[in-house]
């Protein structure tokens, strides 16, 4: 699905870079051993941004949940109404959870449990590519 | 006028832990006047007609039904945002006609499409003697528990409390930034998949209906019953504009927006304002109507607009949802020194339906445990059965203010919500919002002890 292209800004250019190189990474903070995503200036436990970094992840995930998309108010994605959003809890830490469309998918047959790899798609509006989520077979 | 700018309030003002005990103004503080605007779907774009047209009407009323002196009061606490997603796109002309109609600030959409306590104060020269303002930012749930804090630490003497909301033509939260090719800032982590307002809670709700083996057909008594509440309500937009009753084949039929939440899972965007006035309880001995005591307030753990969300991704799972849940009824609870039998009604907040009973159960009210909310919707939830459920009707019955159930509750316990008066006796209610994992609520009670 042709998604909006992000724009990154000082603080997430990392996770927007990493995705060119079709690798995920999520914001570490060091101090709390806890991932956080999206990334904030501070690490939303401690409350500091002195020991946040970037974590490499496997790309690895279960799906947690879902809900099917009949009234989407982005513009770029209504043509393909109704889509699956499912949210996608990560092997590395399942309590850091990522927005899936769910590629291949059928709509509303979405396997709640099943596990996901990261794929990446690029997004038409600048190229800059984004993280997807689809089922291992 | 006042004399400082006003601030966000701080965080010391929010009740957001367990284990602070019975909250030190317990019935020191009371809900003496209720002020309502007209409603309409949307903005007309004339003066009389605005959010800060509306604003005055509200705030006058309260005053009215109150009957205080306008120059006895010293506190103003407004939200200063009037709506979530009927933003003023950059490019829209400045409808300077409106701006020029009032008293303006240096912002020419104050009054328009925000609200400012300095444009409040510049167009209600009867407020003289106000000395304390503040914002509660989002809601009026969180306007209501900074003023009622704000009373109990002798910040002011006798406030008003107001909530405007805004609707413009088009539909909400499209255009803008939503129909560009690119998205910048924190909307990026969310405008690339999509999800319209309802989506998370679905999600959520849908994760509650495999846990518990439920389905949303269960929703339609609460729906149902919240639209009739709704159309009983004469401040309320339904029952203004559109007194049309809805069945439960209605309901189970509309179209989804978010599966599983439907039309009427969601609420309807409109223009309406609503205010109240506080005071401490020893001054609401004089005022006309029958105080209403505030017995406790309490926060989310994460306030709204606040550092310290409860989930570490893009939304909170079900599991977190619950566990916030639990720790705000328990908080409402233990600050007001009450169990769940105390309750007469639950007013908790319903602005997506299908979250209102994540609020509920953690109230445990009627019993009702974790799992057991949509069984316990098939029995009697009506105004004249023994446990009443949203008898507001919430902004399902009334349309996007998140102020019915406030003044649902004071008017309740003070005996005169009319034709949607409980049958039980209203002794002590509660009500607040928005959010399952952010928001702020209200224990009201008819006696102060």
């Amino acid at each position: 699905m042709p998604k909006q292209s992000p724009i990154p800004d000082e603080l997430d250019k990392p996770f927007w870079d990493a995705c060119n190189e079709e690798r995920l990474i999520a914001q570490n903070c060091t101090a709390c051993d806890r991932m956080q995503y999206p990334p904030e200036k501070e690490c939303s436990n401690c409350e500091s941004g002195d020991n946040l970094g970037w974590r490499e992840l496997s790309g690895r995930g279960k799906i947690y949940g879902y809900g099917v998309i009949f009234d989407c108010p982005i513009k770029a994605l209504q043509p393909d109404q109704p889509f699956n959003l499912a949210v996608i809890q990560l092997d590395e830490d399942p309590g850091v959870v990522m927005y899936s469309h769910l590629p291949g998918t059928p709509v509303d047959e979405v396997p709640v449990g099943a596990s996901v790899r990261a794929i990446f798609e690029t997004t038409p509006g600048t190229g800059q590519k984004v993280c997807e989520w689809e089922v291992i077979s | 006028m006042a004399t400082d700018p006003t601030q966000s309030a701080p965080a010391s003002l929010y009740r957001n832990r367990e284990g602070l005990g019975v909250w030190e103004h317990r019935g020191k503080v009371a809900a003496v006047g209720v002020g309502h605007s007209p409603t309409s779907r949307r903005w007309d774009s004339e003066a009389d007609t605005s959010v800060g047209a509306w604003s005055l009407i509200a705030l006058r009323q309260a005053i009215d039904d109150a009957g205080v002196p306008p120059d006895q009061i010293d506190g103003l606490v407004i939200c200063p945002s009037t709506t979530t997603g009927a933003h003023w796109q950059e490019g829209m002309p400045i409808p300077w006609d409106v701006v020029n109609s009032f008293n303006a600030t240096d912002d020419p959409l104050d009054g328009i499409a925000k609200l400012s306590t300095e444009w409040i104060l510049k167009n209600m020269p009867e407020l003289t003697n106000v000395k304390f303002t503040m914002y509660g930012m989002g809601c009026m749930s969180n306007a209501i528990v900074v003023a009622a804090q704000a009373i109990g630490d002798g910040k002011a003497n006798t406030c008003l409390v107001l909530k405007g909301w805004h609707n413009l033509t088009g539909r909400y939260y499209q255009g803008g930034a939503a129909a560009e090719e690119t998205i910048s800032g924190p909307a990026k982590w969310s405008s690339l998949w999509g999800p319209p307002a309802s989506y998370s809670t679905a999600m959520q709700f849908q994760a509650y209906c495999h846990k518990y083996g439920v389905n949303h057909d269960m929703m339609a008594p609460f729906v149902v019953n919240s639209k009739k509440n709704g159309l009983l309500f004469p401040e309320g937009f339904f029952y203004q504009n559109r007194p049309e009753e809805l069945t439960v084949e209605d309901y189970i039929s509309a179209r989804w927006v978010a599966k599983p939440a439907n039309l009427y899972d969601n609420d309807m965007p409109i223009m309406a304002c609503a205010a109240y006035l506080f005071t401490t309880a020893e001054r609401a001995k004089d005022m006309k109507q029958k105080p209403v005591y505030i017995l406790n307030h309490a926060s989310t753990n994460s306030l709204y607009f606040f550092p310290g969300r409860v989930s570490r991704g893009m939304v909170a799972t079900l599991e977190e949802i619950e566990a916030e849940t639990d720790s705000t009824g328990r908080k409402l609870l233990e600050g007001a020194g009450i169990t769940p039998k105390d309750l007469s009604f639950e007013n908790m907040y319903d602005g997506f339906s299908i979250f209102h009973h994540f609020h509920m159960e953690g109230l445990r009210y009627a019993g009702v445990q974790r799992g057991e909310a949509l069984d316990f919707y098939q029995t009697d939830i009506t105004n004249s059965g023994p446990n009443p459920v949203s008898p507001s009707g919430g902004n399902i019955g009334s349309g996007r203010t998140r102020t019915w159930m406030h003044t649902d509750s004071i008017q309740q316990i003070q005996g005169r919500a009319g034709a949607r008066q409980i049958t039980k006796k209203a002794e002590i209610g509660v009500s607040g919002g928005p959010m399952p994992d952010q928001g702020n609520f209200t224990v009201w009670g008819a006696s102060p002890d």
